[in-house]
């Protein structure tokens, strides 16, 4: 638990030894304040900065909600929130919408500015942490190297674009959605949410599926990309005897140098030996 | 005439590289900017699909290494695909692959280019940074305009980062591939294969390193690849 942050107190004793707004049934949020939203989160790191990351993405976000605020967009606690909404923030930008769904009901729900601010700083270790072993170290790289097997198994380039980009999709827009109604769901509670089991245990399981994946994928890929030789031919033979051989070197590297540097300074070096020989 | 023909290229594909560079990070990040799908729509872009889908799975071999982690600096590959896929239609003549010299230069151009770009996308954060600052007051007096300015500021310089760096990098890279192309001594077989393994062998160690802490996936990761391999000698 402690890896990804969900034991931080502010997330956990904070919103149960008080009374928490979230405990009744959140107001359904409208189809259209809900596509607003969903359309903003897109843009969430529009404005990614060294001086407040995506803190003014989240206000951006949590705007539209705001509206729903005494006075709208001219009173006194819309501009209170907004404000209170635009500073420092960091979170995966796809989980951020989990964030922007319950400081939106939050706010809303006019909680304590200082209980608010203790909320939204206890977000963000966990919902970055839960980002990115979900999404860029296990989602994504799977969805690649599906898009490496559509590739050896001979599909168009259509094809490919087009497989990897449903799939990949498929999961990016449920996971902002999902967040996005758990958020609001949930509100101040919003640890319980962060307890589902596609972000607890999906990291694992998408990650077996990789090693599967990764491993159909490469010889398929490698075969069609050198022009589908015969694989008995010895072309293929040495390709299918270097890359392992070179992939364990990588491995003993790591840390010291990165793959796509090595592969730069030695391919750089054979376009010239080739050309000037 | 001859430049003429050349800003019809250029100018659309600085678009493309513009709003493919834009998916990187700022919008929407629905990862049309992953190699394998910008590089395949810059070589559609000129005429030639199936080079750019190859050079663009040579790239995403690479791009399996590198997690775009936050605030870390890391290649941006967006921009630099479609230019990478654009570089290797470059001599295709109806042919389904890429000219092996072609290749080459179009991935060492998208790695370079990547590498590059990075550091760019360090400059745009840092340039709305400087832009912010002085409109924190205004953030903190809740200012909407303030907010919504801030997001389009910084997606259209992210628009503008990215189409220049492709459309220059193109501008360059295009003549060079077609001096490799006329030039290129090593036959062409032995060429892909060497330019195939360097980037297969990336993949396949970022599988082992993303992976291998996960019980029983590296037993799974050497049976599969087995049996890729034996799918291979099949003919499947």
């Amino acid at each position: 638990m402690s890896e990804t942050g969900l034991d931080n107190p502010a997330l956990r004793t904070d919103t149960v030894s008080m009374p928490v707004p979230g405990d009744v049934s959140p107001p359904p949020m409208s189809a259209r304040l809900r596509a607003s939203i969903l359309l903003r989160c897109l843009a969430i790191q529009g404005s990614w900065n060294y001086e407040i990351l995506v803190g003014n993405g989240m206000g951006f976000c949590v705007e539209p909600a705001l509206r729903g605020l005494p006075g709208g967009r001219e009173g006194q606690p819309y501009r209170d929130a907004l404000a209170r909404q635009s500073v420092y923030f960091n979170a995966h930008p796809y989980l951020a919408s989990l964030a922007v769904g319950a400081l939106a009901r939050a706010e809303l729900e006019r909680v304590p500015p200082t209980r608010l601010e203790r909320f939204r700083t206890a977000l963000c270790g966990p919902l970055g942490s839960l980002g990115d072993r979900l999404v860029w170290a296990a989602w994504l790289p799977a969805c690649s190297l599906v898009a490496l097997l559509l590739f050896g198994f001979g599909w168009s380039p259509l094809g490919v674009v087009a497989g990897f980009l449903l799939l990949y999709n498929a999961g990016h827009l449920w996971l902002r959605d999902w967040g996005l109604r758990a958020g609001w769901q949930h509100g101040l509670r919003v640890a319980a949410a962060m307890g589902h089991p596609v972000l607890q245990h999906g990291p694992r399981y998408i990650g077996r599926v990789s090693a599967v994946l990764g491993g159909l994928a490469l010889p398929l890929a490698v075969h069609r990309a050198i022009g589908g030789q015969e694989p008995l031919s010895p072309i293929s033979m040495g390709v299918a005897a270097a890359t392992p051989v070179v992939a364990v070197l990588l491995v003993r590297l790591q840390g010291r140098a990165e793959g796509w540097r090595v592969v730069l300074l030695l391919l750089a070096a054979f376009v010239l030996y080739s050309v000037v020989r | 005439m001859e430049w003429l023909a050349i800003l019809l290229d250029v100018i659309p594909l600085a678009l493309l590289a513009g709003v493919v560079g834009l998916d990187v990070v700022s919008f929407p990040q629905a990862m049309i900017s992953r190699p394998i799908v910008a590089a395949t729509l810059g070589g559609a872009l000129l005429g030639a699909p199936e080079a750019g889908l190859v050079c663009g799975t040579a790239l995403e071999c690479l791009a399996l290494e590198s997690l775009p982690v936050g605030a870390s600096r890391y290649p941006e590959w967006g921009s630099a695909s479609v230019v990478a896929g654009a570089v290797a239609s470059v001599g295709v003549d109806g042919g389904r692959f890429p000219d092996v010299g072609a290749f080459a230069v179009a991935v060492v151009v998208g790695i370079a280019t990547a590498w590059i770009g990075g550091w760019t996308m360090v400059k745009h954060r840092q340039i709305i940074a400087g832009f912010a600052r002085p409109r924190l007051d205004q953030l903190a007096d809740g200012s909407r305009t303030t907010v919504v300015g801030l997001q389009v500021f910084g997606m259209t310089l992210d628009l503008g980062r990215s189409a220049v760096l492709g459309g220059l990098v193109f501008l360059l890279a295009r003549p060079v591939a077609a001096f490799v192309n006329a030039r290129w001594t090593v036959d062409e077989d032995l060429s892909r294969a060497i330019i195939v393994t360097s980037v297969a062998a990336v993949a396949a160690a970022s599988v082992w390193k993303d992976f291998h802490a996960i019980s029983g996936t590296r037993q799974l990761f050497v049976a599969s690849l087995a049996l890729g391999t034996l799918l291979v000698i099949a003919g499947v």
